[in-house]
């Protein structure tokens, strides 16, 4: 594990149909050499399509693709340098550990005793040592699991690819597994595409995320570029809870627009939108309940309030709709039907076009 | 990195072409003959070596397709290119290849017009022989790697190859005979033209007759036939669901026992049924005789015609709709009947609308399977049928009998082979239409509800009876073996094993085979082995390609593949005879030919075990290994194969027991040489010798038997072994 850093990827109108189907629209994409970059997105929205298509699994039937340069669109599978951690993990039943982890290497012609020495390497660098005598059946889920990317990685890809990786496994273990499979992509430098359907996933692991919709990309950027300035409804509720109300800009000076929520009048980032209706998105952690003599505020009454421990879920009632909000412990002292006045938190509240 | 270059493939229809001798050798090949060139005799002399010294300039072709496809075969250069010289390469060399295997056959030109356009032609070629076949597959495999490289299958050789061979093979092997027996038809007979003879042989009142409706004659063969067909797939429909019902909705104890019924079919030899039946109902039969003494009746021949023909395909073809039903009762998930009970319907009303209704489709679906059995079923027919004639013996006839009329066989199997499509096809449509009987693998809990009293009563008076009456069948026939002469000399012998099975210790030491049936007996032991392997390896690979590959034209080869499956044995047969009686592919009379026969009339059983066994293997599994560098081939021998085992050996077994067992086809195929145990005692029957055919078959069914168990002896412990690692073959979804 010698390559400081991982290949780059690029997609050049790469496209999938299947008959009349489309399962991924014509879209380009770079995903640059030593980043982990996930494809999110509902289930049947082409995200997997598209990791097979980079994999080599499905043939690409629009466009090129490119890995580190070279031109892979007609190559299989076997040809391209990239490896592949399956969410079902594959690991070959009838053989043991080390055979697995060596099966590639000893597949691309190394001699079988080298192929064991690498494996062990690899199986050190996954936390297995000495397990390479086991049958993949007699080993944990998570360990299970750790084979999986252990045999992935020992063949030194240019990417890795990971294909839900952690949905067979229990919540705890989803979290340390995340952590650690970031952790190694950071120490070795490598290239990963990392496809699932957990947000909360995307947003702990990636250096970017491809958030795709209906075959196509519907937002790409950094973790926090999606959540703070999401290009549209879909995405920010996608990427976390949110609320969406309707507003109007009323006029646009400066990058900044003055816009009407019910009664309540703030200033946001205009985002190129000229006056008119908008959609405005709030995330619940940026309405807080405010005095009642405060400016520009919105009157609202909390329809339910619900105890969490760590925290308190409201749902108000308001003249744009109900708001739902997560507030701080302390908040809860507020009581159902009572009539309160909203404020918000401008750092969670962001204009998309209607 | 291993480079895709295709001139292993190139080297090897090189050999074919410029080494090994073009046509088949008729004492054989030597070691010295393999090398072609440089050969006086024309015949033994390889493509280009015929085409330089024998100035046979029809192989100048052939060798340019070489040409072009050499460049493709380079490892070097860009790969459209190189491409575009192999699938042009490789589409030349065919269509050369099949041009002139075609045009020129024993007597010149095989066309007039080809002898109008260019001149009588004094010379002329027989069967093609080891360099054709060589160069022809390379050819084929040229033309899958010049589409591979070019980005079809996914850009894998393997597949495109896989997919490749079994296209030609299905092409060769059924599509060409099948269309030569069509076209049969057209040809002119005596003083009539093509259309004449072709309205003359179609519109035969020995076929479509319908004088036994008002008077006492036989109606024409198809009549009888789709009668025949009708009853027997009704009355072993009903008594397969009696059987079904009993094994898996009652406590009857015996339930075990009825199950080995299913293993019948397999490995009996198609017609012991019908000579245990001569035996008991015949003219000196049990039966018959008893009545005589007892009664003074005369019960005369009834047996022979329809009600034998009948009796005979039930009791024959009510195991397998026993097995088809077995699972049909089974998928129905018991939650259905136990909310059915909760709504307060009583079992009666639950069995009649909500089990059966359920069980429709399942139960059309056995029907069709027994009517295209009962279709191109042979043995009972041809056994028992009397004057009776179904279009199967009458093929037969008119191929063997003294008339030689291969019109009128083509005639009669291309009615046969429309009805066994419309059957094949209105067959798919049922099964498509039975997703709603829950397979969905989930375990469905709940009990499956007992059976309404009356509809257990009425199922067990019909199935006992009948299983006891098989059993008394089977018992009879096989103590015809051991008696003189059945109705007349009850002395008990073992002289028909004699005659069968003789074995002498020769002036010298050795041991002699001196008995009649040693010869067949070893011949079809010999070919059915090689058959075996050859078909459960074929199979496979299509199970393989079918359900592990998304290509185009996936749909139309596994149509393709399961029209073939449909097609009648006595069709295949006479096919078979009609296609490669003459070049380009001379092989009636060798065993290639019996070979090439079983291989393609087991393959189904190849394919739906390869298929079955595949579903149950979690499909990233090989895309693991395929990402893993392994190639395709790498991925198959080491991954899917050691998980495959159980379904190889079946594969394996079956091909190897059906073609001991299969007559209809290879009925026409046999020769001195290579003559089939089936074939050899049809004769002894024929000729009245039944103690001699029931020896043999007793023979032939412990032999298979023992293959049997002796195979599922292993198999079993083979999965006791396993055990441990068995979990994690379904990892999918599953936490360990």
């Amino acid at each position: 594990m010698t390559r400081k850093t991982g290949a780059e990827v690029r997609l050049e109108g790469i496209g999938k149909r299947y008959g009349q189907v489309q399962a991924v629209k014509p879209l380009d994409l770079v995903i640059e050499g030593g980043t982990l970059v996930t494809l999110l997105g509902p289930s049947g929205c082409g995200k997997t399509t598209l990791l097979r298509m980079i994999a080599g699994l499905e043939q690409a039937t629009d466009g090129r693709l490119f890995i580190g340069g070279r031109d892979v669109t007609l190559l299989p599978a076997g040809e391209r340098n990239v490896s592949m951690v399956f969410q079902s993990y594959a690991l070959f039943p009838h053989m043991s550990v080390l055979d697995n982890v060596a099966y590639g290497l000893v597949s691309s012609g190394m001699r079988k005793r080298d192929a064991h020495a690498k494996a062990e390497a690899a199986l050190e660098t996954v936390g297995l040592k000495g397990f390479g005598t086991r049958l993949p059946s007699e080993m944990s889920g998570g360990q299970q699991q750790r084979v999986a990317v252990a045999r992935a990685l020992v063949l030194e890809p240019e990417v890795l690819l990971f294909d839900e990786p952690l949905s067979n496994l229990d919540a705890r273990l989803r979290r340390s597994m995340r952590e650690e499979i970031r952790a190694l992509q950071q120490r070795l430098g490598l290239t990963v595409v990392y496809v699932t359907h957990d947000q909360s996933e995307a947003l702990a692991v990636s250096d970017r995320i491809v958030v795709m919709r209906n075959a196509e990309i519907a937002q790409a950027g950094t973790p926090e570029e999606l959540y703070t300035r999401p290009s549209s409804v879909f995405v920010a509720t996608f990427m976390g809870e949110a609320n969406r109300v309707p507003g109007t800009i009323e006029s646009v000076t400066g990058g900044t627009a003055q816009v009407a929520i019910g009664g309540m009048r703030v200033g946001l980032p205009d985002r190129g939108l000229q006056p008119g209706p908008a959609d405005v998105v709030i995330r619940p952690e940026a309405i807080r309940i405010m005095p009642a003599d405060a400016p520009d505020t919105l009157p609202a009454t909390v329809s339910r309030a619900t105890y969490m421990g760590s925290h308190t879920e409201y749902l108000f009632a308001t003249e744009v709709g109900e708001l739902f909000a997560v507030g701080p412990q302390r908040l809860s002292r507020h009581r159902e039907g009572e009539q309160v006045r909203l404020g918000l938190d401008l750092e969670g509240v962001v204009l998309v076009a209607p | 990195m291993k480079s895709a270059s295709s001139l292993l493939i190139w080297s090897a229809a090189a050999l074919g072409i410029l080494v090994l001798p073009w046509h088949m050798q008729q004492d054989g090949l030597t070691l010295t003959g393999l090398v072609g060139v440089g050969q006086e005799d024309a015949e033994a002399a390889s493509a280009l070596w015929q085409a330089v010294a024998h100035r046979r300039f029809w192989f100048w072709p052939v060798i340019a397709a070489l040409a072009v496809a050499l460049p493709g075969a380079l490892p070097s250069g860009n790969a459209r290119a190189r491409s575009a010289f192999l699938v042009w390469g490789g589409l030349l060399g065919l269509a050369a290849i099949v041009a002139q295997g075609l045009a020129i056959g024993v007597q010149g030109w095989s066309y007039p017009w080809l002898t109008e356009m260019f001149g009588e032609l004094d010379d002329r070629q027989f069967g093609m022989g080891l360099g054709g076949t060589v160069a022809f597959f390379a050819f084929v495999l040229l033309l899958t790697d010049g589409l591979a490289l070019r980005g079809y299958f996914r850009g894998d050789r393997f597949v495109s190859g896989a997919v490749g061979v079994l296209v030609a093979s299905i092409l060769l092997f059924t599509a060409w005979p099948v269309l030569t027996v069509l076209s049969q038809m057209f040809t002119p007979r005596g003083d009539l033209g093509v259309a004449a003879a072709f309205a003359d042989r179609l519109v035969d009142r020995k076929i479509w007759g319908l004088a036994c409706v008002t008077g006492n004659v036989n109606c024409g063969v198809f009549w009888n036939t789709l009668l025949l067909a009708t009853s027997t797939a009704t009355a072993a429909t009903m008594l397969g669901l009696c059987f079904a019902l009993i094994v898996t909705r009652t406590g009857f104890p015996m339930r075990r026992g009825l199950r080995l019924l299913t293993v019948l079919p397999i490995i009996t030899p198609p017609f012991v049924i019908g000579l245990g039946l001569i035996l008991i109902f015949g003219r000196s039969g049990v039966v018959n005789q008893i009545a005589e003494a007892v009664f003074g009746l005369q019960l005369g021949r009834w047996i022979y015609g329809f009600a034998g023909v009948f009796l005979a395909q039930v009791f024959s073809f009510t195991p397998t709709a026993f097995l088809v039903l077995i699972g049909v009762v089974e998928g129905i998930s018991p939650t259905m009947e136990e909310a059915s009970q909760t709504l307060r319907a009583s079992r009666m009303r639950t069995f009649s609308a909500v089990t059966l209704p359920l069980m429709l489709p399942g139960l059309a679906n056995a029907w069709l399977v027994v009517f295209v059995e009962s279709l191109a079923d042979f043995g009972n027919p041809i056994v028992l049928g009397g004057s009776f004639g179904v279009l199967s013996t009458e093929i037969f006839f008119a191929v063997v009998g003294a008339q030689q009329d291969f019109g009128r066989a083509a005639v009669l199997a291309a009615v046969m082979l429309v009805v066994a499509l419309v059957a094949f096809i209105i067959q798919r449509a049922v099964v498509g239409t039975r997703s709603y009987v829950s397979l969905t693998g989930k375990g469905d809990v709940g009990l499956p509800t007992p059976l309404p009293r009356r509809i257990r009563i009425l199922a067990f008076s019909i199935a006992i009876p009948w299983a006891v009456l098989t059993i008394v069948v089977y018992a009879m026939a096989m103590a015809g073996a051991f008696v003189r002469v059945w109705g007349r000399d009850w002395t008990p012998t073992l002289s028909h094993f004699q005659r069968a099975f003789a074995l002498e210790w020769g002036p010298t030491g050795g041991l002699i085979f001196s008995g009649g049936a040693w010869h067949s007996l070893f011949t079809t032991i010999q070919l059915a082995a090689i058959a075996a392997p050859v078909t459960a390896g074929i199979g496979l690979l299509a199970a393989w390609v079918l359900t592990r590959q998304r290509f185009a034209g996936r749909t139309a080869l596994e149509f393709a593949l399961m029209l073939t499956f449909a097609v009648p044995g006595t069709v295949i047969g006479v096919a078979y005879i009609l296609t490669f009686n003459i070049p380009p592919l001379e092989i009636t009379g060798t065993a290639m030919i019996l070979v090439i026969c079983f291989v393609f009339r087991n393959l189904p059983v190849g394919v739906r075990s390869g298929v079955a066994a595949m579903s149950q293997l979690d499909k990233s599994l090989d895309e693991a290994a395929v990402t893993l560098r392994a190639s395709t081939f790498r991925a198959i021998r080491t991954v899917v194969l050691p998980l495959l085992k159980p379904a190889i050996v079946t594969a394996l077994v079956y091909s190897f027991v059906r073609a001991m067992t299969t007559v209809s086809a290879v009925i026409f195929l046999v020769s001195a040489q290579y003559e089939m145990a089936t074939v050899f005692i049809i004769n002894r029957v024929i000729n009245g010798d039944y103690g001699l055919a029931i020896a043999y078959c007793a023979v032939l069914i412990v032999l298979m038997m023992s293959v049997i168990g002796l195979i599922n002896l292993l198999v079993g412990s083979r999965r006791l072994g396993r055990r441990q690692a068995a979990p994690p073959a379904l990892p999918a979804g599953g936490r360990a």
